[in-house]
Formats: C-alpha cells, structure tokens, sequence
C-alpha cells in the first residue's frame, strides 16, 4: 500500500509545497477510499451489536416481547440491558404473578385449549361487559392463555426471564417506580443489576444500536 | 444434503421438537456453549420458523451451518461451531 508521506515527497514542480498535484490527489483519494472500507470493515467485525429495550407492561401479552428479545439477542452474542419501569417493573418480581386481560384488548382470541380441533378453532365472540363484569374472567382467561401456550411449546415467562439472566441480559430497575408505587425490594429477584433512574439508562441507550420501548 | 448428514460427525444431539419460538435457539445456544471448536450440533425442531431462524441465527454468530434439511414437518439442522 503506498502511503501519504511517498506521495508527497514525489511531488511535481508545478504544485506549490505541501499541495498535490492532481494526479497524486486522485492517487491519495484512491488510497484513502480502500483504506478508509477496510479500517471500516474491520470496525464492523469487531463490534458486538447491542440493545436497549424499556419494559412497561406488567401483563403476561406484554412480557413476552421484552423478555424474548433479550434472551435472543444474548444468543446471538448482542450485549443487551432491559430498563423497567412502571408496571413492567412487575416483570421482575421474585413471584410472578402475571394476568393477561381481555377487557378493551379486541385482537385478544379467546379460544378453548380443549375439546377436538373445530371445538378450538373457535374464537368466542364475549361482550366487553361480560369480560368486565363476570367475577374471575381474567383469572379465566390467564389460565386459558397459560395452558394454550404451554400446549404450543412457548416458553413461560419465567423460563425466559431465567434465560435472560443465565445469558448475562443486564436487568435494571426503575427507582422511581419502586418508590411511587410502594414495591418492597425484597420481593425483587437479587439478579437485578441496578436500581436506577432516566439519566443512567439513557446513555446505554444512546450507546445501543437497537434501542425498542415496550 | 442427506448424504452430507451421513459424514458429519454429530458431537451432540438437541431434541428441540415440540418447542416454539426462541426455545429452539436458545437451547441450541447453550449446547453450542458447552462443545468445542469444530463439533457438529444436530437440532431436531418440528417448529417452521426455525428454518428461517437457525440460518439467521449462524449468519450472526458465524458458526457454521452444515446441513437443514426438512422432512414430514421435521426439521433437522447441523451446526458446526466455529
């Protein structure tokens, strides 16, 4: 590879000291642009991806995206960090306790896991004011969730989470949240890596080449 | 790709069927963890994303995919660590 100080050393005449001429510029440009790809390639190489993900949601619909992503991501050798906060702060807990709710939630199937295959298929067209007013109906419809998703091979929540922590996803806890909605700490799970507030996530997000809330 | 399967040496077998997605890679991921280089993991899924996801999986991680091979609603993949 030629390099710059060659290059000047062999300049012309014409082009006063410290200039190129236009040949060794077009030379220089040629140079610079490979070498610029390759440090530029090899950057790329060496870099481990990495992301942030803000976990919101306390119910078990919304737990499994942050806790699926993460888990993958570390598979595929992503440093990754999940912040939670507000209710996602319940994801954490050392009992989890999930529910899921059909209330207001119209894409939410709401299907048997028993029966033969056309008895399942069907999707039960329940009134809002029936998922609302009948005394145990989210407790229903988490178990039916639960055993759906346990019959389909899904993971449970715990399970991910468990593999989250194996695989070194970094779980940080929001502070505020734990104060403003009187958590006791102890009902936390002790792999939490930080209590923490806005000012401490946001420069690992800024940092972070996938940054999702949830 | 089946007479591939005949002449890779399998180091170690994951029975991943029945598990959905990430199950099947996270498992696998672990496996991988506890092989050395240049061992050969066979993946048994019966899940249909895994197709997609197994390549994806060692695009980014850079072990190599040896063999996918898909039969009966069975998926077979062989991963050799890099």
């Amino acid at each position: 590879m030629t390099n710059v100080t060659s290059l000047k050393t062999s300049s012309e005449p014409a082009t006063s000291p410290g200039e190129l001429s236009p040949e060794e510029q077009q030379k220089f440009d040629r140079w610079f642009d490979a070498r610029f790809e390759q440090k530029m390639r090899e950057r790329e190489a060496a870099h481990t991806p990495s992301m942030a993900i803000i976990a919101t949601k306390g119910t078990i619909d919304w737990a499994y995206p942050p806790f699926i992503l993460a888990s993958t991501a570390a598979a595929l050798g992503y440093d990754v960090s999940i912040f939670f906060t507000f209710y996602g702060l319940k994801l954490l807990k050392k009992d989890l306790d999930l529910e899921v709710t059909p209330v207001g939630n119209p894409a939410m199937p709401m299907k048997m896991p028993i029966g033969p295959d056309w008895f399942r298929e069907i999707d039960w067209p329940i009134p809002n004011f029936v998922k609302s007013n009948l005394p145990g109906f989210e407790r229903m419809a988490t178990a039916l969730m639960k055993r759906t998703f346990r019959q389909k091979g899904v993971a449970s929540i715990e399970e991910l989470r468990e593999l989250s922590v194996e695989a070194g996803v970094k779980l940080y806890a929001c502070q505020m949240t734990v104060d403003a909605f009187g958590f006791d700490k102890p009902d936390f799970i002790s792999e939490i890596t930080g209590w923490v507030g806005a000012a401490s996530f946001l420069p690992m997000a800024q940092k972070s080449d996938i940054t999702l809330f949830i | 790709m089946h007479a591939a399967t005949e002449t890779v040496q399998v180091a170690q077998t994951l029975d991943a069927k029945g598990l959905n997605c990430p199950l099947p890679i996270l498992k696998a991921k672990k496996a991988i963890s506890g092989l050395g280089a240049g061992d050969v993991l066979q993946v048994v899924s019966t899940d249909p994303g895994s197709v997609a996801d197994f390549a994806s999986f060692c695009r980014q991680t850079g072990n190599e995919l040896v063999a996918s091979n898909a039969a009966a609603g069975v998926f077979e993949f062989l991963i050799r660590k890099a």
